[in-house]
């Protein structure tokens, strides 16, 4: 091994300016707002956020074809993280400090959204995260518009215990090793020991990133279901490693009817990757669903294959998050008649825009917004059915009222202006929490 | 309507099904596509009592979203390639109706369950012993009480002993459901023990805490000794899961083990030409589903020899392109390949989209067979197969023919190579074409079992070295030992540590063992070593 200083340090230098190299969709131009879009469009996390990067270039075009804001053009500026969590934050501090972004659209992974939270702290600006996620976080900069777990994880447990879901008793909890199932599981957990599930009923197991060898896993939960009581798989396994997953299902035999897997990250999108034959039947919760007829779904699903020009692509939930976060983004700019990050962060609670799915989700005080949940099982064509819903709107719940160190706080970011005040001790945390 | 449908169940139940006729039947069909799925399962269930000779017809239609409603109401059951349409309660043709005019009528796994249990006893005489099997396997996984009197009459017309085991226990499920006497429970509990399955277990369990003392110690020793009989399947289990694992990582190793155990050069690029062999397998599949859909079965055998020119194509452009400017110099080579890696990734997701591809299963690859109580899945079974052929393939080019001579004897002493007139440049970019295509290869088998998505090669580089590292670089069998041996020990520490904490082990045993024996478990000897 010939480790030079000079190869080392060229090695260096090459890595260093990459960056600045590389090409940038912003222009300069004076009277635009910049709306940044912090997706990766590289590295393993591509699979999930380009389509959230096209769906706010659509909805940018959109918005720019009505005449823009506050009579401004909005201008995307595009950047790629590349799924590499320290980037993100690199990243954001480029889309705030440098391009002078209004607000940001961006993450996926609890981590990357993790990574970027001092950045947007420090700098004031506004990050709207659109994905399913674990609560137990309530920040000032933060719009988080996908599922709490009170709108998503819970719901879909108590449809699996009622008489239609099948009278579930015994629960494997299947989960990807890292922050977002480690965090749902520990609340699912104690959420179904206080219905009276005993813990020798409760499974749990956690597998590495993109595994992909699950012949042992698969046995075990088989192994776990004949016990003569009706079994579950609550899944929280992460996009990469479902395929192999729901394939081995399906070669093993196990069947919808027989053990039911109900999924908390696999849409529309997943699906396309798949063939679903063997998997009619396995259930998914999400507060969106492509196949749900409303007008506005299919106005949006219209324009979304117009904008891709691809009529086979899908839409799936997040899309419809950031769908809302931005129509929300928009109304509050304009009530507020400037984009100053604490204006707008001002206006944001209580602004109402119609969802996809015919209801009007509220931004709330504690910065999550009030969706509805829909249960649905995979169909032969990789889209759902919806066979079970709530009966409105459920407002998002950062703080788990299952778990003991959460269960008394609360987030008020309008009269409390706490995100984590503790309704016992009469305080806000703070960041100490 | 809800309410009228509730009193056609009841009214249905009451006349007694063994007095419904066809008309009770026409009723029941016309009345599956309103109500919520709890009504529609019980119209199922009241279906499958009518005992109609086309209820199995309709109910399957049911299951498989087969049954559509027209404009008019006429409940019809729809052939999913033609389109063409018959009545579900007389079957006769209706014409092909246009798609748009037919509503769906909707199942969820409640009902799917319902139709399941009522075809069963349905089928339970059917003609075709396959099916009656599948019956009687049903019959078992949902034992009720009302099936024994069922049962009873097709245990008595059955031919065929292995159904007619089948039945017999699914009997005794059913009777473990009554209330009747102590003695035949136990019967039953000790039928059902012998079978020393999972689904013996499923119908036993509950009965543990049964209030008779007898029946109570019977289930606990019957269940005692299914836990044994299958502590011992799960062993054969876990080394049949070891061997497919390892001939997985085998299969990813064995071109990393000539292009790095055998010409020394880190090609970080690896799991991408393996990547390449999965979409060559995918493009492949597109082009059959679109012109001939008859030969899907062979895509894969159309592949393979596809995956293996294209990855060796790449292999030879990255070996003459980079790679050759770069000998001797490791760190330059291990840089310069994990660019070509990033940027074929990139290609390939700016080619075909950053989303997992579909590759299917051919027939012969999907579902399993039970071997006792393991169920081996055909997909493994062939890759074990698969990287076998491709092993011995591999030994054979380079032990027993001319280029393969050329190969070693140029990895061996290259000055002296090229004295004897081999030329060796020529040589290097087939030695390293051949890994990569070997590569491809493994991309073709792997499209089976995982994602076929850009990233797909960078789950497999690090088990690739890993593999050969250990196994000692410069010997292929050493490849083949190690893959199947990490494999084997990996399946073993996973149901005890768990995957996360499995594979953690596995590291560090690796990190151990090297430490130990720097060359892994076959180290080349003699002068070859420092050449």
């Amino acid at each position: 091994m010939k480790v030079t200083r000079r190869t080392l340090l060229g090695g260096i230098a090459a890595a260093a300016t990459a960056p600045i190299m590389m090409p940038r969709f912003a222009l300069a131009a004076e009277d635009t707002i910049k709306v940044g879009i912090l997706h990766s469009l590289s590295g393993t996390m591509a699979i999930s956020e380009t389509t959230l990067k096209d769906v706010m270039l659509m909805l940018i075009a959109e918005q720019n074809a009505k005449g823009g804001v506050l009579g401004k053009k909005l201008e995307p500026v595009v950047v790629d993280p590349a799924s590499n969590w320290p980037l993100f934050a690199e990243k954001a501090r480029e889309l705030i400090s440098q391009d002078h972004c209004a607000v940001v659209f961006g993450c996926w992974t609890s981590v990357s959204r993790k990574s970027v939270l001092p950045v947007f702290k420090e700098l004031d600006n506004i990050l709207f995260y659109p994905v399913q996620y674990e609560g137990q976080e309530s920040e000032r900069n933060v719009f988080y518009t996908g599922a709490a777990p009170n709108q998503q994880a819970i719901p879909a447990v108590d449809y699996l215990m009622s008489a239609d879901g099948g009278s579930v008793k015994r629960w494997v909890l299947e989960g990807t090793d890292y922050v977002y199932p480690r965090t749902t599981n520990k609340i699912l957990e104690a959420y179904l020991k206080s219905k009276g599930v005993p813990a020798e009923d409760i499974m749990i197991n956690y597998t590495p990133f993109s595994f992909s060898d699950w012949q042992t896993e698969v046995s075990k939960i088989k192994a776990f279901g004949s016990a003569g009581k009706k079994t579950a798989v609550v899944s929280t396994i992460n996009g990469d490693a479902n395929v192999p997953f729901y394939k081995e299902l399906g070669n093993q035999g196990i069947k919808a009817e027989d053990i039911p897997v109900v999924a908390f990250s696999v849409g529309e999108e997943e699906l396309a990757g798949l063939d679903t034959k063997p998997l009619v039947g396995h259930l998914a919760a999400w507060n969106y669903f492509e196949s749900i007829k409303t007008p506005e779904n299919t106005t949006f699903i219209d324009a979304w294959h117009k904008f891709t020009g691809n009529p086979k692509r899908v839409t799936n939930d997040p899309m419809e998050a950031h769908y809302i976060g931005f129509n929300m983004w928009v109304k509050a700019v304009e009530k507020a008649g400037t984009t100053k990050a604490d204006a707008v962060i001002d206006a944001l609670p209580g602004i109402k825009t119609p969802n996809l799915t015919g209801g009007v989700s509220e931004m709330l005080p504690n910065h999550h917004i009030s969706k509805p949940v829909y249960i649905g099982e995979i169909r032969e064509d990789g889209q759902f059915d919806v066979v079970w819903q709530t009966k409105g709107l459920v407002p998002g719940q950062p703080w788990s009222p299952y778990l003991p160190e959460s269960k008394d706080l609360v987030s008020d970011w309008v009269t409390l202006k706490c995100g984590n005040y503790d309704t016992v001790k009469k305080v806000c945390l703070g960041t100490k929490a | 309507m809800t309410f009228v449908l509730r009193i056609v169940v009841v009214l249905l139940t009451l006349a007694g099904a063994q007095h419904a006729g066809a008309a009770d039947f026409a009723k029941l069909v016309n009345a599956l596509p309103h109500g919520s799925y709890h009504e529609r399962a019980d119209v199922v269930r009241e279906i499958g009592k009518t005992g109609n000779p086309r209820a199995v017809e309709v109910l399957q239609a049911l299951a498989n979203d087969d049954l559509k409603v027209m404009a008019d109401g006429t409940v019809v059951i729809v052939d999913d390639k033609t389109g063409a349409a018959v009545g579900a309660v007389e079957g006769a043709s209706l014409g092909t109706p246009s798609a748009d005019s037919l509503t769906r009528v909707r199942v969820n796994n409640m009902v799917r369950r319902a139709i399941r249990t009522a075809t069963g006893m349905l089928t339970l005489r059917s003609p075709d012993p396959a099916k009656r099997l599948a019956a009687a396997r049903d019959a078992l996984r949902s034992a009720s009480p009302d099936q024994i009197e069922a049962l009873d009459a097709a245990i008595g017309a059955e031919t065929d002993a292995g159904v007619k085991a089948l039945l017999t226990e699914a009997r005794a499920a059913a009777v473990l459901k009554t209330d009747a006497a102590t003695t035949e429970k136990v019967a039953a509990i000790r039928l059902l023990e012998a079978r020393g399955d999972e689904a013996a277990r499923a119908a036993l369990s509950p009965l543990a805490t049964a209030k008779d003392p007898e029946i109570a110690r019977a289930v606990t020793s019957a269940l005692a000794s299914i836990a044994e009989t299958q502590r011992m399947w799960r062993l054969a289990q876990n080394v049949w899961y070891g061997l497919s694992l390892g001939s997985v990582l085998m299969l990813a190793a064995v071109g990393l083990a000539i292009t790095f155990g055998v010409m020394g050069v880190i090609n970080m690029a690896h799991g991408e030409l393996v990547m390449l062999g999965a979409y060559t397998t995918f493009v492949v599949q597109q082009v059959i589903r679109a012109d001939a859909p008859w030969l899907f079965g062979w895509s894969l055998a159309i592949a393979a020899p596809l995956a293996f020119v294209v990855a060796g194509a790449v292999g030879i452009a990255i070996e003459r392109g980079i790679v050759r400017h770069l000998y001797g110099r490791p760190l330059e080579t291990l840089l310069a390949t994990w660019g070509v890696s990033l940027i074929l990734q990139q290609a390939v997701r700016t080619i075909f989209g950053p989303d997992n591809r579909d590759v299917g299963n051919p027939g012969w690859m999907s579902g399993a067979f039970p071997l006792g109580q393991m169920q081996v899945t055909w997909n493994r079974l062939w890759i074990l197969i698969f990287a076998f052929a491709v092993f011995a393939a591999l030994l054979f080019v380079l032990k027993r023919t001319p280029i393969g001579l050329q190969m070693r004897a140029v990895t061996q002493n290259r000055a002296m190579a090229a004295n004897m007139g081999i030329r060796t440049g020529r040589v290097d970019a087939l030695t390293f074409g051949l890994g990569s295509a070997i590569a491809g290869l493994a991309g073709v088998a792997l499209s089976q079992i995982d994602n076929v998505s850009p990233n797909l090669g960078q789950n497999y580089i690090v088990d690739s070295f890993m593999v050969v590292v250990f196994g000692g670089a410069g010997n292929i069998w050493g490849t083949m030992a190690g893959g199947f041996a990490l494999g084997i020990a990996n399946k073993f520490l996973e149901p005890f540590t768990g995957a996360v904490l499995g594979k953690i082990v596995i590291l560090v045993g690796i990190i151990l063992f090297i430490q130990k024996r720097p060359r892994g478990l076959f180290a080349v000897k003699g002068r070859a070593v420092e050449a």
